[in-house]
């Protein structure tokens, strides 16, 4: 009898693997058409192991993400639902946790939120309850079956919470501390913001080892492919807490106006950076945020050769199963012996 | 809270609710005068200045008490008000020159916000924070 490999392996699953993981943001769509979620879903999926869906992302009123995160589970992709701090309070976040869990949502991204005043809504009231640390407490709590009153849950959400970190934005040196203390909250994997200078990103990886942490968390880098020299000074000049050298600025300025072009230089830089970050100790993988150009992840990740965790792990079994003929059991034991080689170089 | 009272102290502000509240009363103008002037208190009801390097976090837009958000700018300022130094900028720097500056990766609790509002010089004597305050 011959065993199925699993089409999707959870998130929690492929970081356990020790494979390189990848993940990618979409957007979400303006309007209330399940089809745009997944149709931009459909040009990414077969290139990662878990999809983010932000939450109305730079301030800006989109479907909620909870209902966006569900209908990828409905189609088979393990969401990463990102939860911002900036319009619920604790009652509505526990809440919403409690039923994006029982919709099949389990990974959840807990953020700070960008705040309103860069947004379409400028004179709403800003809520933030709760930071970013008390949120990944807040999942941790929840997960063990007790709301944050102490009273109990039953059954407690299966959740696995992750957490950000900002290398590019100050205070440098207590950036890879934040990153500790997220962890110590109960942060269970990280995903950073887009990285164009490298170098700030080493020296940010060389803090996170010495603090021994990338043995503790799964880290992913975030990589952003620029469409024209326009989005690469917008987001140099008007998004905080991005930091965009001149010299990719340049290259995309000398890389002309024409579609073509400039689209495949900018793809070229995201792939020269991935392949600058691979030589940066500690990193479990790649998180990519194609900013509404879900349509560049195929090419970058061919270009790249950025293969999932549940990809990697499916090869592996079926190279194994082919050398041993039909020897099953033998299947099943290559495949725990990769898990818990991984399990321990991660202890 | 992190700063230790002697049991006997806690002791008799629980044994005494009325003395207690009667020293609020007298205590909470002097506190939120003194520490706005100096501080920018914002009277949270739970004060962590100590564990901020002197910094009120209640100051940040987003009163982010366990660090800064990722939006802080390129020259260390904040990312809501242009004209203002981020506050966890300025809590990290000045945390470095405190003896206990180490404080600053503790992980804080959500704020109690039934107790904003409430003196926290009586309520670390006391030891409460919250719904028995104000």
């Amino acid at each position: 009898m011959t065993r199925p490999i699993a089409p999707v392996l959870r998130l929690e699953e492929a970081f356990r693997s020790g494979l390189p993981v990848v993940t990618c943001e979409i957007a979400t769509g303006d309007g209330a058409d399940p089809d745009e979620v997944l149709r931009r879903v459909r040009l990414v999926r077969d290139h990662v192991d878990a999809v983010n869906v932000p939450d109305n992302t730079a301030g800006i009123v989109h479907m909620a993400a909870w209902a966006a995160a569900a209908l990828l589970a409905r189609e088979g992709v393990d969401p990463i639902m990102h939860v911002t701090c900036r319009d619920r309070n604790r009652m509505a976040l526990q809440s919403d946790l409690l039923g994006a869990a029982a919709l099949g949502v389990r990974n959840i991204l807990c953020l700070t939120g960008d705040h309103m005043v860069h947004g379409d809504h400028p004179g709403a009231k800003p809520v933030f309850d709760l930071d970013s640390l008390q949120l990944v407490s807040l999942a941790t709590v929840l997960r063990h079956g007790r709301y944050l009153s102490g009273r109990e849950i039953r059954p407690a959400p299966a959740l696995f919470p992750g957490a950000t970190e900002n290398p590019f934005a100050p205070p440098y040196d207590f950036r890879p501390l934040r990153l500790q203390k997220k962890v110590e909250a109960g942060a269970r994997f990280i995903q950073t913001q887009i990285t164009f200078n490298v170098k700030r990103f080493a020296a940010f990886m060389e803090r996170v080892r010495d603090l021994g942490l990338d043995r503790t968390v799964p880290i992913l880098a975030g990589v952003a492919p620029v469409r024209s020299a326009r989005s690469a000074r917008y987001m140099r000049e008007r998004v905080p807490g991005m930091e965009v050298p001149d010299a990719i600025v340049r290259r995309m300025e000398q890389a002309g106006s024409e579609r073509a072009r400039r689209e495949d230089e900018g793809i070229r830089i995201c792939v020269e950076i991935i392949e600058q970050l691979r030589e940066v100790r500690g990193l479990a993988g790649f998180h990519l945020l194609p900013i509404h150009w879900e349509e560049a992840v195929a090419e970058i990740a061919s270009r790249a050769r950025l293969t999932p965790a549940r990809a990697s792990l499916s090869a592996h079994v079926e190279a194994t199963a082919r050398d041993a003929g039909s020897a099953d059991a033998r299947r099943d034991d290559r495949e725990g012996a990769l898990l818990n080689r991984h399990r321990e170089h991660r202890a | 809270m992190s700063i230790s009272v002697p049991a006997p102290v806690r002791g008799f502000f629980r044994r005494h609710p009325r003395l207690t509240r009667a020293l609020e009363l007298a205590v909470r103008p002097f506190e939120a005068a003194s520490k706005k002037v100096v501080f920018g208190c914002k009277m949270c009801g739970q004060c962590i200045l100590h564990e901020t390097g002197m910094t009120c976090p209640m100051g940040c837009p987003k009163t982010l008490r366990n660090g800064p958000c990722g939006g802080v700018r390129m020259d260390g300022r904040c990312e809501v008000i242009p004209g203002m130094m981020c506050v966890w900028v300025k809590a990290e720097r000045r945390s470095r020159w405190l003896p206990w500056g180490g404080a600053i990766l503790k992980v804080q609790p959500a704020l109690d916000w039934s107790g904003a509002g409430s003196s926290a010089w009586i309520n670390v004597l006391a030891d409460r924070q919250g719904k028995e305050a104000s």
